[in-house]
């Protein structure tokens, strides 16, 4: 990793953040149509795990998307579009916040139903081994959506084939309002050694760390050593989705809450890096500020676009036959 | 059955007051579903205080097992009522409810009686998009084996709620999320509401509008409009879809002759298309002009709020297929 590595993966992060932050204003105004469900703190494990994939490897993701999305490339202008139903957006104003896709980038899709991605990563992956291709996938999901069936399917279909899919679970600790211990047998990662494929716990906010557990099974996976597990320790600062406060009341205790805000995953990777010489905190401003720059462009190009005219709603349901 | 509910309540005030009336009549009637503590949607609120963990439990994401355990639950001395949030998730556990659901009493030559009902908020909410906007009524009035419920006011849905519990059969209880924050009186001393009753909500003389779940409340305006105008619109709410009030329909078409329908559900194979049906097969020689539909395109509901208006059921349609049916002429 040099100097100009690790300062990529906080830019990345840093946009995410700042994506984020601009989504959560514009929500409050009351100018953002549809649910929202922000990532600002968990950006370390998105970025962490994109690092280390090419731009033919692909993801699937969940209803909290974003912060794949961008950490695998996707282009802020587009994806707001998207947020703010405009015929420029990433699928012309059609999927909004949890449905955006971008397959020249390998993403196969944000999800709205929870467990969504996680047959589709296991075919993405029988694609790439059947065809020869020396692709990964990479499928991200909540711990909500360990207690689905399908990943328990998931798992063994990748097993039994060894298929090149990496499940990355995002453990929040809490599934909706509710806390996933209080609902959920065991530990997420242990799952894994029922289907005999390797299973790994990891600090979810520390981008490096994920990088690593990512980097090993990814090198793993290409060279068809199969599918792996990995559990990634964060949290949501934010709500569930934005304005769920008036009908959830406070569900999650204010100490946690602070807790984890204090392992935020940028501020931490930023002091390491400086205590390491790495940069100075003037250049993590810099960069910071960069981001933020090219975040209120993306706005500024969404705001402008035009909405999609109504008869289009029609158009796209089926392919035409060659 | 006492339970004080306010003059002007809330559909999901209504639904929530029901259900702590049908649970404290019953203690075989349990709770369960995805946050139906704190409660997303409302229609659970304050009954896990009330009745305890043992008998209002938060479950994991796993629909499937959880629909599936409702049955088997049933089938074995409780009654539950499972909070499924949007009714999208249906499809997540559709061999549970369309293979187990609906299929275990017929198949077994009736030794089974499945007291379950399936509670969902369900439809276009603004901006949803396609995975959490379905109106799975058709799909699940085609299945047969499983009652639809699919109420328009807070009053019809507190008295529709009671008696699907008191079913003892698998019931789907909608609701229109459109209606989350509509308003009603409820009378204070709920009384069940029999299923498969429809209910006139307005008489009229020139044109039967048969109108499911919000879409009543459209086609009560629009009838308001066009009485002005000199039209005579008797306005009919299913209440339920499945078992189905066809008298109730096909009276008032044979006074009528007129008929629109209004479904907020995808035109192919939607709860108009059948309504429409029947009307022609008992009414055909009362029709002065050809039945009308109004309804969503067929396509999946997208996201921009100009997008999902122009697939969806608006007001402007609704009026414009009743004028064009009452001045129809040659037919009849
Ligand atoms: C099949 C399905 N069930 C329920 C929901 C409603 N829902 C949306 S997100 C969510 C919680 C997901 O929790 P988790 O997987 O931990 O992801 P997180 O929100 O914590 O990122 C639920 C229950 C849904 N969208 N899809
Ligand atoms: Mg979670």
């Amino acid at each position: 990793m040099t100097a100009a590595d690790n300062l990529e993966l906080f830019a990345r992060m840093a946009r995410i953040r700042a994506f984020e932050r601009k989504v959560q204003a514009l929500f409050k105004a009351g100018t953002l149509p549809g649910f929202v469900h922000l990532y600002i703190g968990e950006e370390a494990v998105g970025v962490g795990a994109c690092s280390v994939l090419t731009e033919a490897d692909k993801i699937t993701s969940t209803h909290r998307g974003h912060g794949h999305l961008l950490a695998k490339g996707a282009d802020p202008k587009l994806m707001m579009a998207e947020l703010l139903g405009r015929e420029t957006g990433y699928c012309k104003g059609k999927g909004g916040s949890m449905h955006i896709v971008d397959y020249s980038l390998g993403i196969l899709g944000a999800n709205g139903i929870v467990g969504g991605g996680l047959p589709i990563a296991t075919g993405s992956g029988m694609a790439d081994r059947i065809l020869g291709r020396d692709q990964v996938t990479v499928c991200f999901f909540g711990d909500g959506a360990s207690n689905q069936g399908v990943l328990h399917e998931a798992l063994n279909l990748s097993a039994i084939w060894s298929l090149p899919v990496i499940f990355l679970c995002e453990n929040n600790h809490y599934t909706e309002w509710m806390r996933t211990e209080e609902i959920t047998a065991g530990e997420i990662a242990d799952r894994a050694e029922a289907f005999g494929i390797p299973g790994v716990q990891v600090d979810g906010n520390d981008v490096l760390a994920v990088r690593d557990a990512a980097a090993e099974a990814v090198e793993r996976a290409r060279a068809g050593g199969g599918p792996s597990l990995i559990e990634a320790e964060t949290y949501r600062h934010h709500g569930h989705n934005e304005g769920e406060e008036v009908f959830s009341g406070p569900y999650r205790p204010q100490e946690e809450i602070d807790e984890w805000i204090a392992r935020d995953p940028l501020a931490r990777f930023r002091d390491e890096c400086v205590k390491e010489g790495i940069a100075t905190p003037a250049e993590f401003e810099q960069i910071q500020e960069r981001e933020g720059d090219l975040i209120e462009a993306a706005y500024r190009y969404a705001e402008a676009s035009p909405m999609p005219a109504p008869a289009s709603a029609l158009a796209d349901l089926y392919a035409e036959a060659e | 059955m006492t339970e004080t509910l306010a003059k002007d309540t809330y559909m999901t005030t209504a639904i929530a007051g029901a259900l702590r009336a049908a649970m404290a009549a019953d203690e075989s009637v349990v709770v369960l579903g995805e946050d139906v503590e704190l409660s997303t949607i409302g229609c659970t609120k304050g009954l896990v205080e009330e009745f305890g963990a043992d008998r209002v439990r938060n479950s994991p994401i796993s629909e499937a097992t959880v629909v599936g355990a409702c049955v088997g639950a049933a089938a074995s001395g409780l009654r539950p009522v499972m909070d499924l949030m949007f009714s999208s998730f249906f499809y997540v556990a559709m061999d549970q409810v369309a293979n187990q659901a609906a299929r275990l009493r017929y198949m077994s030559g009736g030794q089974v009686d499945l007291p379950l009902v399936y509670f969902a908020g369900t439809g276009p909410s603004g901006s949803a998009a396609a995975q959490h906007s379905e109106n799975p009524h058709p799909i699940l009035m085609h299945l047969a084996g499983i009652k639809v419920v699919f109420p328009s006011s807070p009053g019809d849905a507190a008295g529709l709620l009671i008696a699907s519990v008191e079913d003892p059969n698998p019931v789907v209880f909608l609701l229109d999320l459109m209606l989350a924050g509509a308003k009603g009186p409820v009378p204070t001393d709920l009384e069940p509401l029999p299923l498969g009753k429809a209910e006139v909500k307005r008489s009229g003389e020139d044109v039967t509008v048969v109108a499911i779940a919000s879409a009543a409340g459209t086609a009560l305006e629009v009838a308001a409009e066009l009485e002005e105008d000199g039209v005579s619109v008797e306005v009919i709410d299913p209440r339920t879809l499945s078992p189905f009030d066809w008298d109730a329909v096909t009276d008032s078409v044979a006074r009528t002759g007129r008929l629109v329908v209004v479904d907020p559900a995808r035109r192919t194979c939607g709860a108009a298309a059948e309504i429409i049906a029947r009307v022609a097969e008992r009414n055909w020689a009362d029709l002065k002009s050809r039945p009308r539909r109004v309804t969503w395109e067929d396509v999946p509901i997208p996201f921009s709020p100009v997008l999902e208006e122009a697939v969806t059921v608006r007001k402007d349609s609704v009026r414009d297929a009743v004028l064009a049916g009452v001045e129809e002429k040659g037919a009849g």
